[in-house]
């Protein structure tokens, strides 16, 4: 795990000063952050500071009245998500919205379904579903709505994963699930990472987050007011018990 | 609101209002009688504006209402001797109020595109009853009755001439408009907008959001019924293409081009479909609904609030 | 007698079912996909049945002139749903509904405008009939309702195997989901108004040797339409197919009794009755 930054490269993903209305009150109020190739970024608040729609913002899924969002140096900021999903963004949002009557199967393929993916990859990448997620291999073709909670949440994350993206933008994945599914979520992160995926993690679970991130923003009511290094901050912290009241 | 909001107001009022009255002496006896038209129509759309545009309740059932309201002063006009104006008013506003009653119980069980197209279908359910009664309602051919006289409680009676029969019917739909103000602009009328806001958020507040979706509906018919009541005055003649939807769909139309909520504007919005239609007709011949559809469809895409949509918030202090 | 009677209204009420099922198998993925209520779907009906006159006078043969037509109309469908509901696509569906009802308007007046108000014919492409029991039932029925048949055979393949078949379920499901995959979710929503459009314009060709063709048939189609969609469904395929069915059914047997104007109610009643007791559709197993 290389900390240092590889100085002629842009990071990854950067967003600068991000503005979001709901209505006629203002969300967001000027969020900067920025993710690096590979990195695993963790995203801390408390409810309702703004982080999942930091997220949203990225994704296209809410309109920023200001602000930028450069993916791979490129600005992306008002693109549609299908093409952000193309250029190699993925989201997992927070209530798993996976496909309820497609299949499990049929979920996995509308990321796999793709331009420019040849059937034996396809096969590959259906493979190493069936490896990390031996029980969505079980259920292949139950309808998505039978799943449990835990289930879908994987769900969700694989069907993120046929995207091959470059970055997993993670919104509070281990939100309502037992202890044995919170850690398999923490194994698939950490795999993920060991293949070079950037993932954005917001979370409400602190000891996880400060376990497999490499950094860490901390927001509170629409803007970023602390950053640091994950090795930096440890749960008893001032900082995080000013933050998150944790 | 304020003094001087007030004063601009019914001073605006006033003079629309004096143009009106004078107008007919004016006018030659097409135009009097469009004149005349227009505000009928321009009721019925009214009528349609308190549900769709104050209590976001889309209806396309309105032509059920004006055509029972029809129907019933016809019925009225046809069965009783002599003819009395009363007497078709009270049929009428009372068939109206019936199916009224009717719809209002489907609006408190469905919601949006289903109330919709359920009151398409009650239209449509008119319609047939009426096309296919043949003995009662004289099928396609509809019904032809005179005017009755109108009749002043101690002052006699005088036959209407084109000129007081306008008279009568702006008399009426001014009254239905200052009515309808008050209702909009009464705590009834707040909920009823809070109702289209956010009507799970009314219901938790405390509102009985059935009791008022019921009593705008019986409002909301009863003014169509009246305007079909009028139409029947005006032109003396019963017919069931008035009970089909496209008539309803007719309203709506006038209601979103004149705007929304402000219940003038669907007036005005009657006005200016029924002008472009005679314009067109005159220039195009048969197939003005050509371009006149088009003017509407470019109107719903790029000025969805309507010609007075920016007046909106001003009209309803 | 009777059971003669019968015996032909059932099988009237099949085939008209079968062609009311293809009208309201278009409109019931157009709502399942993008919430709007087609008014415009009975123009596409009747634009279809048009081509098809037009195209069947130039070629000879009624194949050609179906399979022109539908092309064509889906072709039309795809530019309608471009240029004018598309910009819509944020708004509330009043909005929607309007602008469909007002291209229903100029389409209507378009088709009188352009072909007169007297009806025209196409010819049926089989004639003849067979005995059925001890009656003679035409051929071209019979025809109708396997090609009917058929394609919404085909049509339910295609949404069940297949990628676009998948995008298009995503789509009706997650329309937000489904694009934040990458599923080109403008294409999709274009393609299925296409599609739909295309299946009205089919049935206009294949009911057209029935009755005459005229500007006003589509009227009727797509209020029935909308009827079956609710009944059956909205979004359901299996649900308005079997809807069409049995309110053709119930309509064909009750013009035994009153004329087939009145006959009409029959369907409205059935709509009454299921908004009160099933609003989801008669036919949806899990209300959602």
């Amino acid at each position: 795990m290389n900390a240092e930054p590889e100085p002629m490269r842009p990071p990854l993903m950067q967003i600068g000063d991000i503005h979001t209305y709901y209505g006629k009150s203002h969300v967001l109020y000027g969020v900067s952050l920025e993710v690096g190739r590979g990195e695993v970024v963790g995203l801390l608040g408390r409810n309702g500071v703004g982080k999942s729609t930091t997220l949203k913002a990225i994704m296209g899924l809410v309109r920023p009245s200001q602000g930028t969002v450069l993916f791979e140096g490129q600005s992306v900021t008002h693109m549609q998500s299908d093409k952000l999903a193309r250029l190699g963004i993925a989201y997992v949002p927070e209530d798993r919205r996976i496909f309820r009557l497609l299949t499990v199967t049929e979920n996995l393929r509308t990321g796999l379904d793709r331009h420019g993916v040849t059937d034996s990859r396809k096969k590959e990448l259906l493979e190493k579903i069936q490896h990390y997620f031996p029980v969505l291999a079980e259920r292949r073709n139950q309808a998505g709505g039978t799943l449990s909670g835990g289930e879908q949440q994987m769900l969700a994350i694989a069907r993120a994963m046929m995207l091959e993206p470059k970055i997993i933008l993670l919104d509070e994945p281990t939100e309502g699930l037992m202890p044995r599914m919170v850690s398999q979520v923490r194994q698939i992160v950490d795999v993920l990472h060991g293949e070079g995926v950037a993932i954005l993690l917001v979370e409400q679970n602190v000891p996880l987050t400060l376990e497999v991130s490499q950094r860490i923003y901390l927001m509170e009511k629409g803007t970023i007011k602390h950053h640091a290094l994950a090795s930096e901050l440890r749960v008893t912290d001032a900082v995080i018990h000013q933050y998150l009241g944790v | 609101m304020n003094a001087r909001h007030a004063v601009i107001y019914w001073t605006g009022f006033s003079v629309i209002l004096v143009l009106l009255i004078v107008a007919p002496l004016v006018l030659p006896e097409f135009w009097r009688r469009f004149l005349t038209e227009i505000l009928i129509w321009g009721l019925l759309a009214m009528s349609s504006d308190l549900l769709i545009g104050y209590t976001g309740m889309v209806s396309f059932g309105h032509s059920a209402f004006f055509g029972l309201g029809m129907y019933g002063a016809a019925a009225a006009l046809l069965t009783v001797s002599p003819p009395s104006l009363g007497l078709a008013m009270l049929y009428g506003l009372g068939s109206a109020a019936a199916v009224a009653a009717f719809v209002a119980y489907f609006s408190t069980r469905l919601r949006d595109i289903y109330f919709a197209i359920t009151t398409l279908i009650f239209s449509q359910i008119f319609y047939v009853i009426i096309f296919t009664w043949t003995d009662v309602t004289g099928g396609e051919n509809g019904l032809n009755f005179t005017r009755p006289k109108l009749g002043l409680p101690g002052l006699g009676s005088l036959p209407f001439t084109s000129i007081t029969l306008h008279w009568f019917v702006l008399a009426l739909v001014t009254a239905s408009y200052l009515m309808l103000r008050r209702v909009t602009q009464s705590p009834f009328g707040m909920v009823l907008q809070s109702i289209r806001e956010n009507e799970a958020r009314t219901r938790a507040i405390g509102y009985s959001v059935e009791r008022y979706k019921i009593v705008a509906v019986m409002l909301s018919g009863l003014f169509a019924g009246l305007a079909g009541v009028l139409y029947a005055l005006q032109n003396r003649f019963a017919a069931p293409d008035f009970v089909f939807f496209v008539v309803s769909g007719e309203v709506v139309i006038y209601n979103v081009v004149g705007g929304l909520g402000t219940l003038v504007g669907p007036i005005v919005g009657a006005g200016f479909f029924l002008l472009l239609r005679e314009a067109s007709s005159r220039f195009l011949t048969q197939y003005y609904l050509i371009p006149v559809g088009i003017i509407f469809i470019a109107m719903v895409i790029f000025l969805p609030q309507g010609l007075l949509g920016f007046l909106r918030r001003w009209l309803n202090r | 007698m009777l059971i003669e009677q019968i015996l032909i209204q059932t099988v009237n009420g099949i085939v008209t079912g079968m062609i009311l099922a293809l009208v309201a198998s278009g409109l019931t993925l157009i709502f399942g996909i993008m919430d709007v209520v087609n008014f415009a779907h009975g123009e596409m009906f009747m634009l279809g049945a048009y081509v098809g006159v037009i195209t069947y006078a130039a070629t000879g043969d009624f194949w050609v002139a179906f399979v022109i037509a539908t092309l064509t109309i889906a072709a039309l469908g795809a530019a309608l749903y471009w240029t004018t509901l598309r910009p819509l696509l944020g708004r509330d569906s009043l909005t929607t509904i309007l602008a469909t009802f007002g291209i229903s308007l100029v389409l209507q007046n378009y088709a009188l405008w352009q072909f007169g108000p007297v009806a025209r014919r196409i010819p049926e492409p089989v004639s003849g009939h067979f005995t059925f029991f001890y009656l003679d039932y035409p051929w071209y029925r019979l025809i109708i309702a396997l090609m009917s048949a058929a394609i919404i055979g085909g049509l339910w393949l295609f949404l069940k195997f297949g990628t676009f078949g998948i995008w298009i379920r995503a789509t009706m499901q997650d329309r937000v989901m489904a694009q934040a995959m990458g599923i080109p979710v403008p294409m999709v929503l274009t393609a299925v108004f296409a599609i739909g459009s295309g299946m009205a314009a089919a049935s206009g060709v294949l009911f057209g040797p029935l009755v005459g063709v005229n500007h006003a048939m589509g009227l009727d189609w797509v209020l029935k339409g909308f009827i079956v969609v609710v009944v059956g469904g909205m979004g359901s395929l299996g649900g308005s197919v079997a809807a069409s069915i049995l309110i053709s059914l119930l309509e064909a047997y009750a013009s035994l009794f009153v004329s087939p104007a009145q006959a009409v109610i029959v369907s409205f009643v059935v709509l009454i009755l299921t908004l009160l007791f099933r609003p989801t559709g008669l036919f949806v197993r899990t209300p959602r």
